[in-house]
Order: C-alpha cells, then structure tokens, then sequence
C-alpha cells in the first residue's frame, strides 16, 4: 500500500532525509522511530505530497507521489505532529468543513462524524468551539478529521502523546480495529510501548537514514541477541552456575536466580529443569526476560553511532 | 466503505475541458473562502472596523464634505470644494480595504504560525484551490465593506443637503481602483507572507505594501483636484492609467503568489533567518559549477563550456524577448522622428569632410583612453541599474532602461534622414562596435530580465528562493563570463576604432 525507494530530501545543504526506503503492505502497521529531528515528519510529508523529494521515487495507494499528488491526498488521512485546529469553530462545523473539502455527502459527513466522535468519546463536545477543548480532546479531533473520509492509509504523527490512558487505549483499539478492515498505518511515535504493541514492522531513523527494520522479533535477535531466560529457585542455592555450566553459559545470577541465553529453549530448557531438579533444588519460575523495543531501540542507536554513514541494517 | 470512497475521490479529482475544472476548482476554493470569511466575521477585530468604517465613517465624510464646500465657497473656490467630494469617495472606500491586508496576512501566515495550515495542505485540494479561496477570503469581508462604506457615502450626498450628482464614469473609476487595490495588497501580502513564519514578522514587511500604496492614492488624490479632464465624461485619463499599471502589478503578483503559494514553500520554511553567508556560497558555487551535481569547473574552458553557456541557453527566451524589444525600440524612435511635432528642422549646412578635419583634432591618445572608460563605465552602470531595477520588478525595469537608448537611436536616425545627410556616417558610428556592443546589452538585459522574472516561475522542483539563487548565479556567470569581456571590447572599438571608420566615411580620414 506504501512503496517507498530511496526518498531524499533536501533542505539548502541540510540533507533532511537520506535514501529512506520503505515497504508497508495493506492492513499492515509500520512504526517509524527515532529521536526528535531524524527525518520522520519530512518522511510523512513526502508521502502526503506536502513536500517534493529531491530524489528517489514512492507510491501510496498505487498513486505516485510526484505525478499524482491530489489522489494520493485523497486516499490518505495525516495525524500532523501539531493537530492545528480552527479554534473558533465548534467541532460539528469543523468536521463538515473538512468533509466538504473530502467531498463526503452532506449526510454522510454527519453520520461519519457522530459515529468517530461518539467512539473516541466526544460527542458531549460537538458543540463546544475547539479552542476549549483540552489538549487530548484536540488530538482526538484531529484523529477524527484524518478517519473522516474513510481513508485507506493513516498516517499518524505521535497519535496518542497528549491523552489519558483511557483515550490512548481508545485510539489503539481504533488502530487495531481498522488494520483488520485491510487500512495501512504509518505511526511515527516516541511511545516505544505502543509501537511494539501496534507495529506489525518496526523502521528506526536517525540522521534521515533508516538504520535498522524489520519486525520486532528480527530486530531483537538482531541487536540483543537471543532470547534471555530466567530461572527462579526456592531457596538460595550456592554451586548452581557451576553445576549447570555445561547445558547453559550463564550471563548473569543471584542467589536464587540464574539468567541465560539460549537459541534452543526448546530442548535447553527441559534439560535445565531435569538438572536443577536431580539435584534437589525446588524450581519457582523458569521464563523468558521479556525483551522491549527499547532495549533494541537503544542498541540500534548506540550501534549506529559508531557505524559510518549508509551503513544501513535490514532485519 | 473505504473502497466506495477511494473511488469517489479516483473520479472527482481528475475532470475534463477547461470549463469543468474551472467550476471544480472555484468550488473547492470556495469551500475555504467559506470557512475563513465565516471565521473572519467570529472576530470582533475584524467585525468593528468593518461597521464602523461602512456605517459611520461614511456620515462623518459626508458631514466634512458638506462642511469644506461651504468653507471653500466662502473663497470663491467652488473647484476645489466639487472635487473634495469624489476625492472624499475614495477616501472612504480605500479605508475598509486596508483591512484585508491585515486580514491576507491573519490568513495566511497566521495559519502558518498556528500550525493550523498542515492539516489543509495535507487535504486533495490544489495549490490553486487554497490560493485563490484564501485570496477571495481576505478580499471579500473588506471590499463589502469598502463598497458598503461608499454606498453609503453616495447615498447620503446624492438625498442630504449637497444633492451631489456625480459623474458615472468616475465612480466605475473610483470602484475599480478600490477593487483593484485591494487585490495589490492582498496579492502582496501572499508574497509577504510566504517570506516569513510569524505575523509580527509579515506586519513589519507589510510595510513594503503599505508605503507603495500610501503613496498612490497621494498621487491619485492629487490627479482627482488637478487633472484638466475630471470632469470628462470618459473619467479621467491618468486614472485609467494607474488602473492599467495596476492590473499588470496584479497580474505579476497573482503569478508569483500562485508560485509562491505551495505546500512545499509554506512548510519548507521554519525560521525567519537571514543566512546571508550560506546564500552568497550557494550563489557562489552555482557560478562555478560545470553540472547538476555542483562540480566546480576545472579549467576556464571547462568553465565557458559547461556553465557559461549553459546559462547562455536558459536565458534564450528572455534574449529573443529582448530583441524584440529592443527592434520595437528603434521602430518607435524612427516612427516618432516622423511625426511633425518631434521633427527637428535640421539642415544640412557644410561640408561632411570640414567636420571630419574638425573632429581630427580630437583624435589622441589621452582624449581616446578618457573615452574609454567613459564608454565603459557608462554602458556597466547602465547595464548594472536594470539588472538591480530588474530584480525588484519582475525584470520589467530591464526592459523599458536599455531599450530606451535605441528609441533615441532610431528618433536621430530618423532626422539624420529627414535632413537628406547620407546616413552611412551613422552606421559606421554604431555598427562599427556595435557588431560586439549591441549582441552584449542584448544578453545583459535578457540575464536582468531573466533574473527578475524567474519569481514569476521558478524551474520545477526549486523554491522560488533557489530558483532567484541559481539565477543570479547565471547572471553572475554571465556578467563575468560574456558581458564584461565584451563591454571592454566594445569600448576599445568605440574609442580607439569608430571614430576613424566615421572619419573615413565622412571623406575626412
């Protein structure tokens, strides 16, 4: 749905995005990560034809972004990183206004805008003029002006960074819900959480290059190696890392837990419990240290930042 | 449901013949002329100037007519008190239109600085579509209240006491200056606008509108007393003119805004940063780069080959504008000699070779190398205004500078002719360096041309800043590549050769 090769942009002698290469298959979610001034937005831009790319070429909902600006603005609904709401009108005329501008039937404007309100929870504010609304209800809006006209692409800029974590869960329920109904989603966010949660493909950007994508699996075996398990004893057991040397090379321990990793849990880990058990000690947990997106995320970056320009990572 | 309104979009968006997708593009625009005049009038800064200046202004105008007229009778200098009133007209009618240069700068880079203009651009609408909706969005609430204000102003002059009748072609007159005014700083304030990111910013470089201006309607107040045809059924002659001049200013401005006026110039600038050094390297770098990839040339060949003439072929356009302009010229010049009131009753006294002896004397080393450098700072100095006028008019003032020579070129040669003197002294006083001289100010004025224009459309995929940029950089190359080498040949020719080839032709070398 989102076919993006070697995207280049410019700004006078500021190279503002390098080469940025992206793939994103319909109902699919991509998380575009990375700190502030990396090249997300100017990534977005591009895609939504706000800005030209100075070379490389993409294609969002098969329209070309450079011979066919208007369709792809048509089939695309942007979360921009500030919501810029009109804050002398009240939300019911706000929406109608964007609905003209999507050419939505009159009818279908309203039914479409009281059904988002009402499942984003804000339909007690129709009639308020936006200027007083809160920061998270202004978000919520501007989600609601991008859902409008039933876009087959979303592109979101930090969709929940300014909600409660009610609204939040709102909003990636709605982005859950939706990718089944075959919609793609670019996010870019800082909220690592929610892009592990949400993001079916992860792409981490820094200095307008893509250092590292894939899935977030891939990516972890990647950088962080293979999965970490944790084995928790009863009681305090001295000799264990010795005694179990010769199955798993211990990483870390204490004096009733050992951590290790291992590419086979399958077969290491049964083996392990046998051992531990044979030799009397009474197991409480044995299980994976859960891995974060931001261990991967730091690492990747860390990495990067000994790694000299295009040393581009595919996972 | 999503499909259902993919295609809906698919289809709408692209429309057949000119008159489709003129109504397709006036009702988008028009969608935001809607939603911002509606936003306009929510706000009580725009909304109690607006009543004032058409509800109340007008009366106190009317009441300072009735109250001058009586004043000036009391002199005996009716004249003057008759033409207060329609001058009064205009007064009334140019105050409300002041506002929508506050209102275009609100719309526009208000917008941007709210952050609010992202969401639209990221909408299906056209360039166009947003420039024009924001462009009738700022005209329209001032100009209701502009033609309100002199309705009422009318009104209250044509039933009160001054039972004024006015003259109807100087009302079109006065409505259609209003109107187009309006437009020049609406138009301007795009131009503004796009210039800066925060309106304290725009309402300092509003000044650039607001002087100009300011200074018209001085000039139209005094046309509106003194001219001898105010009371021309036809309207005043001068008027017209100044309406004319400003339908071409609108013009150019319309075509720089709707250039200027897109997603990619709106968002590309963040900050308001002169960056002078950074500007004067790119400029720099253009004017020694042989390629598209910026490579500095290697050798002066190297140089003339792959940047020298390769500005050479961009300003190929404006060059054969130029000739044209310059042929037109000359037909003017020699056309105008014709006529009997520019004629000049020279008559052919003396012979040719007595004035060629006496000119002889003249002929040394120190009156020729003054002559020199006369010839060549005059012709740069010229050649340097139109390039610098050029710049800030649309490269117009490079066409009406040098051409200007060539009227009184062909008026001489016309009355050199009309005295029955052989002209061929002439030919050989111009030709003779105008062979190098005259192909020189042709590319000279056609890179100043070139230079001021390239605002109007800048070369797609540049801003209109880079695109100013690559051209100066032309012109530069140009000036030290062709022009300058050529005006020093010319001069030398000029100096040291024409005056012995005109000797010669007048039987006295």
């Amino acid at each position: 749905m989102i076919e993006a090769y070697e995207l280049t942009k410019v700004f006078d002698d500021f190279l503002a995005v390098d080469r940025v290469s992206l793939s994103i298959p319909a109902g699919s979610v991509l998380a575009l990560l990375g700190p502030n001034g990396a090249g997300k937005t100017t990534t977005v831009r591009m895609l939504t034809c706000i800005l030209a790319p100075n070379s490389g070429r993409a294609t969002v909902a098969g329209y070309d972004i450079i011979e066919q600006p208007e369709q792809v603005r048509a089939q695309v609904g942007v979360l921009t990183e500030q919501h810029g709401l009109y804050e002398r009108m009240k939300a019911v005329e706000y929406l109608d206004f964007f609905g003209r501008v999507y050419r939505l039937e009159a009818a279908e404007r309203r039914r479409r805008a009281l059904n988002l309100m009402d499942r984003f929870g804000l339909t007690n504010a129709l009639d308020k003029r936006l200027g007083e609304y809160s920061k998270g209800m202004k978000q919520k809006l501007a989600l609601v002006r991008a859902m409008l006209h039933n876009p087959p692409v979303l592109l979101l800029d930090e969709p929940t960074s300014a909600m409660d974590p009610h609204s939040a869960k709102l909003v990636r329920d709605a982005i859950i819900e939706l990718q089944r109904d075959e919609r793609t989603f670019l996010i870019t966010t800082h909220n690592l959480t929610e892009a592990q949660q949400l993001a079916d493909k992860i792409a981490i950007i820094r200095s307008g290059r893509i250092i590292a994508s894939g899935a977030f699996e891939e990516l972890a075996r990647q950088f962080v190696g293979d999965p970490v398990m944790e084995l928790r004893t009863a009681a305090p057991f001295n000799g264990l890392v010795k005694d179990v040397s010769d199955l798993v090379m211990v990483e870390s321990s204490g004096d009733d837990w050992i951590r290790y990793r291992t590419t086979d849990p399958y077969s290491i880990n049964p083996a392990l419990l046998r051992r531990v058990t044979g030799l009397g000690v009474d197991v409480v947990t044995l299980a994976p240290v859960s891995q974060t997106l931001e261990d991967v995320y730091l690492q990747v970056v860390k990495e990067d930042e000994g790694v000299p320009a295009n040393g581009e990572r595919s996972g | 449901m999503a499909s259902a309104a993919v295609k809906t979009a698919k289809t709408e968006t692209i429309r057949p013949g000119v008159w489709a997708q003129f109504r397709w593009t006036m009702s988008n625009a028009l969608i935001i002329t809607r939603r911002e005049v509606r936003d306009s009038f929510r706000d009580w800064r725009i909304i109690a100037p607006i009543v004032i200046l058409t509800f109340l202004f007008p009366f106190l105008a009317q009441f300072v007519a009735g109250q001058f007229v009586n004043y000036v009778t009391g002199f005996g200098a009716e004249l003057i008190g008759e033409r207060t009133i329609p001058f009064l007209l205009m007064v009334v009618g140019f105050f409300p239109i002041s506002i929508s240069l506050v209102i275009a700068l609100e719309t526009f880079v208000g917008e941007k600085e709210r952050r609010s203009l992202e969401p639209l651009l990221s909408t299906p609408l056209t360039n166009t579509e947003l420039y024009i909706g924001k462009t009738l969005a700022a005209m329209i609430p001032p100009l209701v209240s502009s033609f309100g204000g002199m309705a009422v102003y009318m009104g209250s002059l044509v039933f009160g006491e001054l039972g004024w009748r006015p003259q109807p072609m100087l009302i079109v007159q006065i409505v259609t200056l209003t109107t187009v005014q309006a437009l020049v700083m609406v138009t301007g304030a795009v131009v503004v606008s796009s210039q800066t990111t925060s309106t304290r910013a725009a309402n300092l470089l509003a000044s650039f509108i607001i002087i100009p201006m300011t200074l018209l309607i001085q000039g139209e107040s005094a046309i509106m007393f003194l001219a001898p045809d105010a009371e021309s059924s036809s309207g005043i002659g001068a008027l017209w003119a100044i309406i004319l001049g400003m339908v071409v200013v609108v013009t150019l401005l319309l075509r720089v805004g709707n250039s200027i006026f897109n997603r990619e110039e709106l968002l590309g600038r963040t900050i308001d940063q002169l960056n002078l050094k950074s500007a004067a390297r790119r400029i720099w770098r253009h004017v020694w780069m042989v390629d598209a990839t910026g490579r500095p040339a290697r050798s002066l060949a190297e140089w003339y080959r792959g940047g020298v003439f390769a500005s050479l072929g961009r300003i190929k356009t404006a060059a054969w504008i130029t000739m044209a302009v310059f042929l037109l010229a000359l037909a003017a010049g020699f056309a105008l000699g014709q006529t009997p009131e520019w004629r000049l009753t020279l008559v052919a006294t003396g012979s040719l070779s007595e004035t060629a002896t006496n000119l002889g004397q003249y002929m040394n080393i120190s009156t020729q190398l003054g002559g020199f450098r006369f010839i060549l700072w005059q012709n740069a100095r010229i050649l340097l205004a139109a390039t610098l006028l050029a710049m800030f008019s649309f490269g117009v003032a490079a066409l009406v500078l040098t051409p200007a020579v060539y009227v009184v070129l062909g008026y001489l040669l016309s009355q050199v002719m009309l005295s029955g003197v052989d002209p061929a002294f002439m030919f050989a006083g111009v030709l003779t360096h105008g062979i190098v001289e005259i192909p020189v100010i042709v590319i000279a004025t056609a890179a100043a041309l070139y230079l001021g224009a390239v605002v109007t459309k800048p070369p797609k995929g540049m801003t209109v800043g880079q695109a100013w940029m690559a051209a100066l950089g032309d012109v530069i190359r140009i000036g030290i590549g062709v022009v300058l080498p050529g005006l020093v040949l010319a001069a030398a020719i000029e100096a040291y050769i024409t005056p012995r080839v005109v000797l010669l032709v007048l039987g006295g070398g």
